[in-house]
């Protein structure tokens, strides 16, 4: 009777087991590092811009608070987008001509909306309440990261709900005083433990547990 | 097990096509077909699919989130805050009269209606079409362009057209022009015409609605009256101030501190909301209502039957002068009005329960007769139709169309293209409301502003520019028009600011009433005749409880709103009595042929209990063949019966069997809790001898009773809570309706709500009880009872349902895989599941009426009341700017806040104080099927009725 396996079946057999696992760990390395790469959280993605707008420039070298433009952003859910109108307070004075701004103007004498691609998108599940957060003293640059640094905006963090409750889980980490909350450079004192526990005390943020509860962001 | 104490109440009989698949098994949680895959699905189409499915899974979650744009406004808008929205305050109209509303804006569009607390017609709460007014704002299927025939045209056109009209009827005097409106209280309109007459002053015009009543009514102050009896009056529901009727209705139905009630008497043909809300109700032919007012004027006798309940009537009422009401329904003819208005002045009720003077109304009959024999003779050369649909609803012995027909110029002047439009030469899309000026005024006199929230979506024209256009050139804008008129009225050096603050406020002025005084003859002058009580079969032609006379046809909110007794979605019924069907032989969905006064229709046959023996309803509003969509050829159309003669009601009305079988769409059945004592009721008398008897619990089990870990609620912050009032929610509807609108519950169509998949997140339940010709009625809303102890929430596999620290039991659209376990679990049957994808092929103005706040649900997740949570954050979000507590009464879920009776009230149960916590302490407070220790934090206040000893003794 000849041999059902070949000489090399052992062989076969080892090689396709091992396969396997390597298979299933390198895609689930593959998926994960996907997960995680700027390609799918866009970290550090700089977004072309119908106007190559600069942060930079305007917060760091001129000294614009946040909310000349983010007007909204102590008073409601959404932080507010400039109008064309408001660029144009200054630049029908300064660089009025120069060809950079032409979408600028173009858009206040034909009266159609300016179209910005959106750096910091959350999933339309998600209601996030930008004053709530600025009144409990947290600092745009905790979000936002050092956009008084950035030529051309992009995002520093994932916005995944996992970086969410690193903050709603424990928010002591984060808090700083309401009048440092527009202040880019704000870094955390030696003493941000005592004197955040204080804040989260003074701010009445709730600590209960309740802001990891679903409905904190979901409805 | 403890026995089931249900108290011999069912739900009305339903299933009524008896097909085979039909009735349901109680172990069933969906109806049979409800989980079905859709037609046209074979098996092995359905394998092929899931074998993609399970190739594809994985591959579904390979997307990265697009890049989604931001579009600031160009210029500044400092009135709009984005993300927060905007009031305006406005009014809806119904037959003519206003309701003052408050619109909610965002970003520049509508999307919420709610009442006016300031305005006396609404006290804050709104009516189911003022709620639904926003999605007909909305519709895709609104007459969109100025059409010439057939062709789109333009508004110039139009003008040129009506122009060479317009210049030859100058010699006559316009003698060749009419107008034809439907009832308005506008003092801008009026206005206009007035205007019209004066430039063309042998012009005429005239007016018709088919549900404007044939009789004005005087206004009752229901808070003054110990004892009201109707007549046919559904005064709680289908009347120009029904909201304040209802809120002082109300408001003497709860138990005082003297420990008093008021009683209502009602008799009716047909059940009504207000016949339902009566601690005495009997049934009697709309004929005969006058017989009951003569013996009731008289101190007289019917019937044997009614004599009883005429005598107890009697001699409440005089033990009650001038603290009683006595109203007749719009339906009935003058005489009977005059007998009324007789009662109540020997009572002394003038001055004190009823306030405002009789207006002798506009006869539309006669109007609409006079225009349609003038226009015969050819002498009408040009014919505005101003809104309505007269080729649809005139009565069918006025040959309105062929009339129509012989007129050289007709315009009609339409939100939505109908049958009338389709015989004129010009259709001029009306616009909404909410795209343009009016004015209007309420019930008691007092004016409101109509003011636009937005521009007009389609090339519509306010009916102030079409009148206008028959008046001067150029024509003015509606705002010209109306600011004018009331710049003319007052013309202070303030007026501006007068103005600002009418449209800010909402009410312009109120012209005050002058005391009332009857104008009725003597008892015996009117009462000359006695009626007898025939025995003939009686026609009733009534307006629809949702669609009314068929205006809101193609509005799919209203359409599957389930109407009040026989929860029917989608159509209309002839709703016959158990004892008429017994001696017809017929049954529920049996076809018939009516037949009266030589017509004949084909209307499917709905058993009702509480119909008067022999008295057959037909609800107008349906059968329609030119409309949108949503309206077309649903239901049978009354209208084809319905003559001059007999606008109301009507004798000699034939029944014959067809054969035919007709399967109706009805929520009747759905989400039964099988017949478990959630209604809990009794009377006054057992309320004052032991307060806690009605309510008394099973007896609840303790809180650690329970296999499970105990849900604990060691939060100290809020607790949200309600309570619904059974005793004053008289069974309107209006909470599911704005439910809807509040969240973006989807319209699912007949076909699925036949297969048990309506979502309404809020539903009335209506109970019946009693013998089957004259039964009692009971409605209980019922939303998710946020059970502490949730069912639902241990048997889901992916946690997607589950409690927060408030004790909100949250859904989680994005965990749900859509297992349904939880709704199997429910024992309340409130869980909703999105079978079908209902929102992707929406029209863009359709996707507009979408809440932004409101997640919009896709295929294949389940979804339930949340307690309006976006308002919660919404005021949470609020006080935390404020640095402060949540304040009681901040946060009024949608339901709670369109309740004309504020029977739904939400709140704090941690404050002792917050009226929530109060109403949980009245000794009538329950908890719907608390026995399960489900610990629900909606709980109920069991309903007390007022009834009177000496009719109880009888009934025995």
């Amino acid at each position: 009777m000849a041999q059902i396996f070949s000489r090399n079946a052992n062989v076969h057999a080892r090689v396709t087991i091992f396969g396997a696992v390597v298979l299933i760990c390198g895609a689930g390395w593959a998926t994960n590092e996907i997960f995680w790469s700027p390609y799918t959280t866009y970290v550090g993605v700089p977004l072309n811009q119908p106007v190559p707008f600069s942060h930079k420039h305007h917060v760091a070298e001129d000294g614009i608070d946040c909310r000349y433009c983010h007007t909204s952003v102590e008073k409601s859910r959404f932080a507010g987008m400039p109008t064309s109108e408001t660029c144009m307070h200054c630049h029908s004075q300064i660089f009025s001509d120069v060809p950079l701004l032409a979408p600028v103007r173009e858009s206040l004498a034909t009266n159609t909306p300016l179209k910005w691609n959106r750096v910091h998108d959350l999933p339309d599940y998600v209601y996030f309440d930008h004053s709530v957060h600025v009144a409990k003293g947290i600092g745009c640059s905790t979000c936002h990261g050092r956009v008084d640094q950035m030529p051309i905006t992009w995002r520093v963090n994932t916005l995944y709900m996992k970086w969410c409750l690193d903050c709603h889980s424990d928010p002591q980490k984060f808090v700083r005083p309401r009048d440092k909350v527009f202040d880019m450079a704000w870094q955390p004192p030696a003493n941000q433990k005592t004197e955040s526990a204080r804040l989260v005390g003074r701010y009445h943020i709730d600590t209960s547990g309740r802001l990891t509860n679903c409905s904190a962001c979901h409805r | 097990m403890r026995e089931v104490q249900n108290n011999g109440r069912t739900r009305p009989p339903g299933v009524p096509d008896g097909s085979a698949s039909r009735p349901c098994h109680s172990s069933d949680e969906f109806l049979p077909g409800a989980s079905e895959w859709p037609n046209d699905l074979s098996r092995r189409e359905f394998l092929r699919l899931s074998a993609a499915t399970l190739a594809l899974a994985g591959l579904g979650a390979c997307t990265k989130q697009p890049i989604e744009k931001i579009v600031p406004y160009v210029r500044e808008t400092p009135e709009i805050v984005p993300g927060k929205p905007l009031y305006f305050s406005s009014a809806a109209t119904l037959n003519g009269y206003a309701q003052g509303i408050i619109v909610k804006s965002r970003e520049g569009r509508p999307i919420k209606i709610e009442g006016n607390p300031d305005h006396s017609a609404s006290l804050g709460a709104t009516t189911i079409w003022a709620q639904a007014d926003l999605l007909d704002l909305y519709d895709p299927d609104r007459a969109q362009a100025v059409m010439h025939g057939e062709n789109i045209s333009t508004w110039n056109d139009f003008l040129r057209d009506l122009d060479v009209v317009l210049q030859a009827q100058q010699d006559s005097g316009g003698a060749g022009i009419r107008v034809l409106t439907e009832p308005f209280t506008s003092p801008t309109l009026s206005r206009q015409l007035q205007m019209l007459l004066q430039k063309f002053p042998q012009a005429k015009a005239h007016t018709w609605s088919p549900i404007a009543p044939n009789e004005s009514q005087r206004t009752c102050d229901f808070s003054k009256a110990r004892v009201v009896v109707a007549l046919d009056s559904d005064f709680l529901y289908m009347h120009p101030a029904a909201l304040r009727h209802a809120r002082d209705f109300a408001s003497t139905r709860r138990i005082s501190e003297n420990r008093m009630m008021s009683r209502l008497y009602v008799a009716e043909p047909t059940p009504t909301v207000t016949g339902s809300n009566a601690d005495h109700r009997i049934a009697v032919a709309a004929r005969d209502i006058r017989a009951i007012a003569e013996a009731i004027a008289q101190n007289g006798s019917v019937a044997p039957t009614f004599d009883a309940w005429v005598r107890a009537v009697t001699q409440d009422l005089l033990a009650n002068r001038s603290a009683s009401i006595v109203i007749a329904g719009e339906t009935q003819p003058p005489e009977v009005h005059d007998l009324v208005a007789k009662i109540n002045e020997q009572l002394g009720n003038f001055g004190s329960t009823i306030i405002s003077p009789h207006i002798d109304p506009t006869n539309h009959l006669d109007s609409l007769g006079q225009l349609v024999e003038e226009t015969k003779s050819g002498a009408v050369d040009l014919l505005a139709i101003l809104a309505g649909n007269p080729v649809y609803n005139a009565p069918v012995d006025i040959d309105f169309e062929g009339a129509l027909r012989k007129v050289k110029l007709r315009v009609h002047h339409a939100l939505h293209a109908n049958e009338t439009s389709r015989l004129c030469h010009w259709l001029i899309p009306a616009a909404h409301f909410l795209e343009s000026w009016s004015d209007a005024c309420a019930f008691d006199g007092s004016i409101s502003i109509v003011q636009p929230l937005i521009q007009p979506l389609y090339a519509s024209v306010s009916v102030h520019e079409v009148v206008g256009a028959l008046i001067e050139r150029p024509v003015r804008s509606a705002y010209e028009i109306v600011h004018e008129t009331w710049q003319s009225r007052n013309p202070t050096p303030h007026f501006e600011d007068d103005w600002r603050r009418a449209l800010s406020e909402g009410v312009f002025a109120a012209e005050t009433p002058e005391p009332s005084s009857s104008r009725a003859g003597s008892v015996e002058q009117i009462a000359n005749r006695k009626s007898q009580i025939a025995n003939s079969v009686e026609v009733l032609f009534r307006p629809d409880p949702s669609v009314l006379d068929g205006r809101y046809a193609n509005n799919g909110w209203l359409q599957e709103l389930p109407r009040p007794f026989t929860k029917l979605t989608w159509e209309n019924a002839a709703l016959i009595s158990p004892a008429l069907a017994t001696r017809e032989k017929i049954d529920n969905g049996d076809v018939v042929e009516l037949e009266f006064r030589g017509r004949k229709i084909k209307a499917p046959i709905w058993v009702q209990a509480g119909q008067a023996e022999n008295s057959v309803t037909l609800h107008l509003g349906y059968g329609r063949t030119e409309i949108g969509r949503i309206g077309r050829h649903t239901g049978f159309n009354a209208y084809a019966l319905r003559t001059s003669g007999a606008l109301w009601f009507g004798d000699g009305l034939t029944i014959r069997k067809t054969g035919e079988k007709h399967s109706f769409a009805t929520t009747q059945q759905h989400q039964e809790m099988e017949g478990r004592d959630f209604l809990r009721t009794g009377t006054l008398a057992e309320f004052l001898a032991e307060p806690k008897r009605i309510a008394k619990a099973e007896e609840e089990p303790a809180r650690d009773e329970t296999l499970y870990e105990p849900n604990e609620y060691e939060h100290r912050g809020y607790a949200w809570g309600m309570v619904l009032d059974l005793g004053t929610c008289i069974g309107c509807n209006a909470c599911t309706i704005a439910c809807q609108a509040e969240n973006n519950i989807p319209v699912v169509g007949k076909y699925q709500v036949a297969r048990g998949r309506e979502m309404h997140w809020i539903r009335v339940d209506t109970y019946s009880s009693g013998k089957s010709e004259n039964p009692r009625f009971e409605h209980q809303p019922v939303p998710c009872m946020h059970c502490e102890h949730a069912p639902c929430e241990l048997v889901c596999p992916v946690g997607a349902t589950v409690h927060d620290n408030e004790g909100l039991n949250l859904q989680v659209y994005n965990r749900c895989i859509g297992t349904r376990y939880c709704s199997n679990n429910c024992p309340y049957k409130v869980r909703r599941f999105n079978f079908l994808e209902l929102n992707n092929n929406l029209s863009p103005t359709e996707k507009l009426v979408k809440n932004p706040e409101v997640t919009v649900r896709c295929r294949g997740v389940m979804e339930k009341c949340t307690y309006c949570i976006q308002r919660i954050n919404a005021a949470r979000a609020n006080a935390e700017l404020e640095d402060r507590q949540i304040r009681d009464g901040e946060i009024i879920p949608a339901c709670a806040q369109v309740c004309p009776t504020e029977a739904i009230v939400f709140g704090n149960i941690h404050d002792p104080n917050s009226r929530v916590s109060k109403l949980k302490r009245s000794p009538l407070n329950y908890g719907m099927l608390a026995e399960l220790n489900t610990r629900p934090r909606t709980t109920y206040l069991a309903k007390v009725r007022n009834p009177n000893a000496v009719l109880v003794r009888g009934e025995r």
